[in-house]
Protein backbone atom coordinates (compact mmCIF):
# COMPACT_ATOMS: atom_id res chain seq x y z
CA UNK A 1 0.00 0.00 0.00
CA UNK A 2 2.96 2.45 0.89
CA UNK A 3 4.20 1.36 -2.39
CA UNK A 4 1.75 2.42 -4.56
CA UNK A 5 1.27 5.69 -2.67
CA UNK A 6 4.36 6.42 -3.18
CA UNK A 7 4.32 5.73 -6.95
CA UNK A 8 1.50 7.49 -7.00
CA UNK A 9 2.87 10.59 -5.25
CA UNK A 10 6.19 10.22 -7.66
CA UNK A 11 3.81 10.22 -10.89
CA UNK A 12 1.89 13.49 -9.90
CA UNK A 13 4.98 15.23 -8.62
CA UNK A 14 6.88 14.04 -12.47
CA UNK A 15 3.33 15.48 -13.88
CA UNK A 16 3.62 19.13 -11.53
CA UNK A 17 7.51 19.53 -12.12
CA UNK A 18 8.20 18.30 -15.30
CA UNK A 19 6.58 21.41 -16.83
CA UNK A 20 9.35 23.54 -15.99
CA UNK A 21 11.92 21.43 -17.18
CA UNK A 22 13.74 22.85 -19.77
CA UNK A 23 12.32 21.58 -23.46
CA UNK A 24 14.92 18.73 -24.37
CA UNK A 25 15.34 20.30 -28.23
CA UNK A 26 15.84 23.45 -26.88
CA UNK A 27 16.02 25.44 -30.19
CA UNK A 28 19.55 28.04 -29.82
CA UNK A 29 18.68 31.26 -28.80
CA UNK A 30 20.47 34.14 -29.64
CA UNK A 31 22.95 34.31 -33.20
CA UNK A 32 23.97 32.35 -34.97
CA UNK A 33 26.59 33.02 -38.00
CA UNK A 34 25.22 34.51 -40.30
CA UNK A 35 22.91 36.98 -38.44
CA UNK A 36 23.25 41.18 -38.36
CA UNK A 37 24.38 42.17 -34.62
CA UNK A 38 22.32 44.38 -33.01
CA UNK A 39 24.59 47.97 -32.07
CA UNK A 40 24.60 48.42 -28.56
CA UNK A 41 26.05 51.23 -25.87
CA UNK A 42 27.29 50.02 -22.62
CA UNK A 43 29.76 51.56 -20.13
CA UNK A 44 33.10 51.14 -20.66
CA UNK A 45 35.72 50.50 -17.12
CA UNK A 46 36.91 54.27 -18.01
CA UNK A 47 33.53 55.56 -17.11
CA UNK A 48 32.81 56.46 -20.71
CA UNK A 49 30.26 54.56 -23.23
CA UNK A 50 30.88 52.81 -26.23
CA UNK A 51 29.10 51.68 -28.96
CA UNK A 52 29.54 48.84 -31.24
CA UNK A 53 29.26 51.53 -34.27
CA UNK A 54 32.23 53.28 -32.43
CA UNK A 55 33.49 50.52 -34.58
CA UNK A 56 32.32 51.55 -37.85
CA UNK A 57 35.74 51.96 -39.30
CA UNK A 58 37.37 48.44 -38.50
CA UNK A 59 36.59 45.31 -40.52
CA UNK A 60 34.95 43.40 -37.56
CA UNK A 61 34.86 43.36 -33.71
CA UNK A 62 35.61 40.35 -31.80
CA UNK A 63 33.44 40.47 -28.95
CA UNK A 64 34.07 38.59 -25.95
CA UNK A 65 31.14 37.82 -23.41
CA UNK A 66 33.90 37.45 -20.06
CA UNK A 67 33.97 38.29 -16.82
CA UNK A 68 36.47 38.49 -13.40
CA UNK A 69 35.57 35.43 -11.76
CA UNK A 70 35.55 32.46 -13.73
CA UNK A 71 38.55 29.98 -14.02
CA UNK A 72 37.76 29.94 -17.41
CA UNK A 73 38.10 33.38 -18.62
CA UNK A 74 40.86 33.77 -15.74
CA UNK A 75 42.67 31.41 -18.31
CA UNK A 76 41.39 32.66 -21.25
CA UNK A 77 42.70 36.45 -20.20
CA UNK A 78 46.18 36.34 -21.40
CA UNK A 79 45.05 34.71 -24.80
CA UNK A 80 42.66 37.60 -25.25
CA UNK A 81 45.27 39.96 -24.58
CA UNK A 82 46.88 38.39 -27.13
CA UNK A 83 44.23 38.36 -29.47
CA UNK A 84 43.33 42.45 -29.33
CA UNK A 85 47.13 42.82 -30.09
CA UNK A 86 47.84 40.69 -33.00
CA UNK A 87 44.20 41.58 -34.15
CA UNK A 88 43.19 45.17 -33.39
CA UNK A 89 46.24 46.19 -35.89
CA UNK A 90 44.75 44.14 -38.18
CA UNK A 91 41.13 45.45 -37.81
CA UNK A 92 39.59 43.03 -35.52
CA UNK A 93 39.96 44.75 -31.91
CA UNK A 94 38.54 43.01 -28.89
CA UNK A 95 35.35 44.75 -27.15
CA UNK A 96 34.92 42.62 -23.66
CA UNK A 97 31.50 42.18 -22.00
CA UNK A 98 30.88 41.28 -18.26
CA UNK A 99 27.54 40.42 -17.98
CA UNK A 100 27.30 38.54 -14.89
CA UNK A 101 25.33 39.54 -12.05
CA UNK A 102 27.42 41.19 -9.88
CA UNK A 103 25.24 40.86 -6.82
CA UNK A 104 25.24 36.96 -7.71
CA UNK A 105 29.38 37.21 -7.83
CA UNK A 106 30.60 40.37 -6.04
CA UNK A 107 34.06 39.81 -7.82
CA UNK A 108 32.17 40.80 -11.31
CA UNK A 109 31.23 44.18 -10.13
CA UNK A 110 32.22 46.93 -12.00
CA UNK A 111 34.60 48.19 -9.76
CA UNK A 112 36.17 45.40 -9.74
CA UNK A 113 35.93 44.96 -13.79
CA UNK A 114 38.16 48.26 -13.11
CA UNK A 115 40.86 46.96 -11.25
CA UNK A 116 40.95 43.51 -13.18
CA UNK A 117 41.68 45.50 -16.05
CA UNK A 118 44.50 47.35 -14.39
CA UNK A 119 46.10 44.62 -13.28
CA UNK A 120 46.04 43.25 -16.35
CA UNK A 121 46.59 46.35 -18.68
CA UNK A 122 44.04 45.66 -20.55
CA UNK A 123 44.48 47.56 -23.99
CA UNK A 124 40.73 46.65 -25.05
CA UNK A 125 37.16 48.19 -23.99
CA UNK A 126 35.91 46.01 -20.98
CA UNK A 127 32.42 46.82 -20.58
CA UNK A 128 29.39 46.21 -18.47
CA UNK A 129 26.07 44.79 -19.36
CA UNK A 130 24.65 45.88 -16.12
CA UNK A 131 21.08 45.04 -17.67
CA UNK A 132 22.29 42.06 -18.89
CA UNK A 133 20.08 42.65 -22.79
CA UNK A 134 23.48 42.48 -24.97
CA UNK A 135 24.01 39.04 -23.51
CA UNK A 136 20.59 37.44 -24.10
CA UNK A 137 20.44 39.57 -27.28
CA UNK A 138 23.57 37.28 -28.43
CA UNK A 139 22.84 34.11 -26.73
CA UNK A 140 25.31 34.11 -24.76
CA UNK A 141 25.02 31.16 -22.28
CA UNK A 142 28.55 31.23 -20.62
CA UNK A 143 31.99 32.81 -20.40
CA UNK A 144 34.05 33.53 -22.04
CA UNK A 145 31.91 33.01 -25.46
CA UNK A 146 33.01 34.62 -28.67
CA UNK A 147 31.18 36.41 -31.25
CA UNK A 148 33.71 37.51 -34.08
CA UNK A 149 31.64 40.40 -36.22
CA UNK A 150 32.52 41.78 -39.62
CA UNK A 151 31.49 44.82 -40.72
CA UNK A 152 30.00 46.46 -44.27
CA UNK A 153 28.58 49.57 -44.51
CA UNK A 154 28.25 49.92 -41.12
CA UNK A 155 26.07 46.80 -40.75
CA UNK A 156 27.91 44.63 -38.31
CA UNK A 157 27.40 40.68 -39.55
CA UNK A 158 27.88 37.68 -36.68
CA UNK A 159 30.79 35.42 -38.89
CA UNK A 160 31.74 33.39 -35.77
CA UNK A 161 30.22 32.18 -32.49
CA UNK A 162 32.00 30.14 -29.52
CA UNK A 163 35.41 29.42 -28.38
CA UNK A 164 38.84 30.94 -28.70
CA UNK A 165 40.58 27.71 -29.29
CA UNK A 166 40.06 24.04 -28.29
CA UNK A 167 42.01 24.15 -24.96
CA UNK A 168 41.37 26.01 -22.32
CA UNK A 169 43.23 25.23 -19.25
CA UNK A 170 46.86 24.19 -21.32
CA UNK A 171 47.20 26.61 -24.07
CA UNK A 172 50.64 24.51 -25.65
CA UNK A 173 47.98 21.99 -26.21
CA UNK A 174 45.79 23.72 -28.19
CA UNK A 175 45.50 21.95 -31.45
CA UNK A 176 42.52 24.68 -33.44
CA UNK A 177 42.60 28.24 -33.14
CA UNK A 178 39.19 28.61 -34.24
CA UNK A 179 38.85 32.50 -33.76
CA UNK A 180 42.47 32.92 -35.32
CA UNK A 181 41.10 30.26 -37.84
CA UNK A 182 38.24 32.01 -39.02
CA UNK A 183 40.06 35.41 -39.23
CA UNK A 184 42.21 34.52 -41.65
CA UNK A 185 39.52 32.62 -43.69
CA UNK A 186 37.97 36.15 -43.54
CA UNK A 187 40.98 37.39 -44.81
CA UNK A 188 41.57 35.44 -47.21
CA UNK A 189 37.97 35.74 -48.85
CA UNK A 190 37.07 32.17 -47.74
CA UNK A 191 33.88 31.17 -45.97
CA UNK A 192 35.07 30.26 -42.67
CA UNK A 193 35.58 26.38 -42.28
CA UNK A 194 34.50 26.11 -38.73
CA UNK A 195 31.78 28.84 -37.60
CA UNK A 196 30.14 27.45 -34.44
CA UNK A 197 31.56 25.50 -31.73
CA UNK A 198 30.79 24.48 -28.23
CA UNK A 199 32.78 24.83 -24.86
CA UNK A 200 32.41 24.59 -20.91
CA UNK A 201 32.67 27.63 -19.01
CA UNK A 202 30.94 29.27 -16.14
CA UNK A 203 26.97 29.91 -16.98
CA UNK A 204 26.31 33.64 -17.00
CA UNK A 205 24.47 34.45 -13.81
CA UNK A 206 21.02 35.70 -14.85
CA UNK A 207 19.67 38.09 -12.39
CA UNK A 208 16.39 36.62 -10.37
CA UNK B 1 27.52 4.68 14.35
CA UNK B 2 30.39 4.18 16.59
CA UNK B 3 32.81 4.05 14.06
CA UNK B 4 31.41 6.53 12.11
CA UNK B 5 33.81 9.38 13.25
CA UNK B 6 36.71 7.66 12.66
CA UNK B 7 35.55 6.68 8.74
CA UNK B 8 34.87 10.14 8.12
CA UNK B 9 38.27 11.09 9.10
CA UNK B 10 39.85 8.22 7.31
CA UNK B 11 37.87 8.68 4.59
CA UNK B 12 39.69 10.20 1.33
CA UNK B 13 37.79 10.25 -1.87
CA UNK B 14 38.55 8.28 -4.87
CA UNK B 15 38.55 9.35 -8.06
CA UNK B 16 39.13 8.35 -11.32
CA UNK B 17 39.96 10.35 -14.39
CA UNK B 18 38.13 9.07 -17.26
CA UNK B 19 38.05 10.14 -20.86
CA UNK B 20 34.51 10.47 -23.43
CA UNK B 21 34.59 6.88 -23.96
CA UNK B 22 33.77 6.46 -20.35
CA UNK B 23 30.37 8.13 -21.16
CA UNK B 24 30.21 6.06 -24.06
CA UNK B 25 30.02 2.91 -22.15
CA UNK B 26 27.53 4.17 -19.79
CA UNK B 27 24.78 5.15 -22.35
CA UNK B 28 25.33 2.15 -24.01
CA UNK B 29 25.31 -0.33 -20.82
CA UNK B 30 21.48 -1.80 -21.71
CA UNK B 31 20.63 -2.62 -17.79
CA UNK B 32 17.73 -1.07 -16.03
CA UNK B 33 19.65 1.11 -13.89
CA UNK B 34 18.33 5.05 -13.80
CA UNK B 35 21.93 6.46 -14.54
CA UNK B 36 21.78 10.23 -13.38
CA UNK B 37 24.65 12.20 -14.76
CA UNK B 38 25.80 15.36 -12.63
CA UNK B 39 28.25 17.87 -15.28
CA UNK B 40 29.83 19.84 -12.39
CA UNK B 41 33.19 21.55 -11.46
CA UNK B 42 34.51 22.84 -8.03
CA UNK B 43 34.52 26.66 -8.98
CA UNK B 44 31.07 26.48 -10.26
CA UNK B 45 28.79 28.13 -7.16
CA UNK B 46 25.75 27.17 -8.90
CA UNK B 47 26.73 23.57 -9.34
CA UNK B 48 28.13 23.43 -5.24
CA UNK B 49 24.95 24.91 -4.34
CA UNK B 50 22.86 21.75 -6.12
CA UNK B 51 25.38 18.54 -4.96
CA UNK B 52 23.42 18.29 -1.61
CA UNK B 53 20.25 17.03 -3.89
CA UNK B 54 22.50 14.57 -6.12
CA UNK B 55 23.91 12.77 -2.82
CA UNK B 56 19.87 13.12 -1.41
CA UNK B 57 19.18 11.13 -3.95
CA UNK B 58 21.79 8.51 -4.18
CA UNK B 59 21.05 8.16 -0.72
CA UNK B 60 17.02 8.42 -1.25
CA UNK B 61 17.73 5.19 -3.71
CA UNK B 62 20.41 3.24 -2.31
CA UNK B 63 18.35 0.05 -2.21
CA UNK B 64 17.33 0.46 -5.74
CA UNK B 65 18.71 0.66 -9.73
CA UNK B 66 19.89 4.41 -9.35
CA UNK B 67 23.51 5.38 -10.01
CA UNK B 68 24.63 8.76 -9.67
CA UNK B 69 28.08 10.10 -10.95
CA UNK B 70 29.44 13.53 -10.53
CA UNK B 71 31.24 14.36 -13.23
CA UNK B 72 33.98 16.72 -12.51
CA UNK B 73 35.28 19.31 -15.22
CA UNK B 74 37.79 20.61 -12.90
CA UNK B 75 41.29 20.75 -14.83
CA UNK B 76 43.20 18.08 -14.09
CA UNK B 77 46.01 19.94 -12.56
CA UNK B 78 43.96 20.50 -9.86
CA UNK B 79 42.32 17.19 -8.69
CA UNK B 80 44.55 16.78 -5.89
CA UNK B 81 44.96 20.16 -4.33
CA UNK B 82 41.29 21.45 -5.25
CA UNK B 83 38.75 18.22 -5.96
CA UNK B 84 40.26 15.83 -3.86
CA UNK B 85 39.98 18.26 -0.58
CA UNK B 86 36.79 19.77 -1.72
CA UNK B 87 35.08 16.65 -1.91
CA UNK B 88 36.73 15.50 1.43
CA UNK B 89 35.46 18.64 3.66
CA UNK B 90 32.27 18.17 2.08
CA UNK B 91 32.16 14.69 2.32
CA UNK B 92 30.51 13.99 -0.88
CA UNK B 93 29.67 10.03 -1.01
CA UNK B 94 28.53 9.99 -4.72
CA UNK B 95 30.79 8.52 -7.19
CA UNK B 96 32.75 11.05 -9.00
CA UNK B 97 35.21 11.32 -11.72
CA UNK B 98 37.04 13.68 -13.19
CA UNK B 99 36.12 14.39 -16.94
CA UNK B 100 39.60 14.82 -18.50
CA UNK B 101 38.55 15.95 -21.97
CA UNK B 102 39.82 19.55 -23.06
CA UNK B 103 38.66 19.69 -26.68
CA UNK B 104 34.93 20.49 -25.45
CA UNK B 105 34.12 21.16 -28.89
CA UNK B 106 34.20 17.55 -29.80
CA UNK B 107 32.33 15.97 -27.72
CA UNK B 108 29.35 18.18 -25.92
CA UNK B 109 27.12 17.36 -28.83
CA UNK B 110 27.28 14.03 -28.23
CA UNK B 111 26.23 14.38 -24.82
CA UNK B 112 23.06 16.62 -25.78
CA UNK B 113 23.02 18.52 -28.68
CA UNK B 114 21.05 20.90 -26.54
CA UNK B 115 23.57 21.94 -24.17
CA UNK B 116 25.31 24.96 -24.59
CA UNK B 117 28.64 23.91 -22.61
CA UNK B 118 27.72 25.93 -19.20
CA UNK B 119 27.79 24.24 -15.89
CA UNK B 120 25.83 22.70 -14.64
CA UNK B 121 24.32 20.49 -16.67
CA UNK B 122 22.45 16.64 -15.86
CA UNK B 123 21.38 14.17 -18.09
CA UNK B 124 19.07 11.49 -16.82
CA UNK B 125 18.79 8.17 -18.47
CA UNK B 126 17.43 4.28 -18.31
CA UNK B 127 17.69 2.58 -21.67
CA UNK B 128 16.00 -0.29 -20.24
CA UNK B 129 13.08 1.68 -20.88
CA UNK B 130 14.47 4.25 -23.20
CA UNK B 131 14.07 7.28 -20.81
CA UNK B 132 16.35 10.56 -21.70
CA UNK B 133 16.43 13.83 -19.81
CA UNK B 134 18.71 16.64 -20.40
CA UNK B 135 19.12 20.24 -18.74
CA UNK B 136 21.28 22.61 -18.50
CA UNK B 137 20.43 25.04 -15.53
CA UNK B 138 20.36 24.59 -11.69
CA UNK B 139 18.08 21.65 -9.99
CA UNK B 140 16.37 20.94 -7.20
CA UNK B 141 15.63 17.31 -5.35
CA UNK B 142 12.37 17.31 -6.16
CA UNK B 143 12.95 17.39 -9.80
CA UNK B 144 15.67 14.86 -9.45
CA UNK B 145 13.35 13.04 -7.71
CA UNK B 146 10.67 12.70 -9.94
CA UNK B 147 12.67 12.24 -12.84
CA UNK B 148 14.11 9.47 -11.39
CA UNK B 149 10.94 8.08 -9.42
CA UNK B 150 9.39 7.62 -12.89
CA UNK B 151 12.03 5.98 -14.71
CA UNK B 152 12.24 3.33 -12.11
CA UNK B 153 8.51 3.02 -12.18
CA UNK B 154 8.64 2.25 -16.21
Amino acid sequence: MKQTLLVFLALMTTTLFMSFAPDEKGEQVGYKPGDKAMNFTLKNIDGKMVSLSDYASSKGVLVVFTCNHCPYSVAYENRIIELHKKYSAKGYPVVAINPNDAEAYPADSYQNMIERAQEKNFLFAYLHDESQQIAKTYGATRTPHVYLLTQKNKQFTVAYVGAIDDNSNEEENVHKKYVQDAISDLEAGRSIATPFTKAIGCSIKWKK
Amino acid sequence: MFGSNLWAQAYTPKVDVVKFDWYEKLIQLNNDTTYVVNFWATWCMPCVAELPYFEQLQQHYQTQKVKVYLVSLDFIKNKDQKLIPFLTKQKIKSEVVLFNEPDYNAWIDKINPAWSGALPATVIFNTKCKQHTFFENETTFKILDSITSNYISK
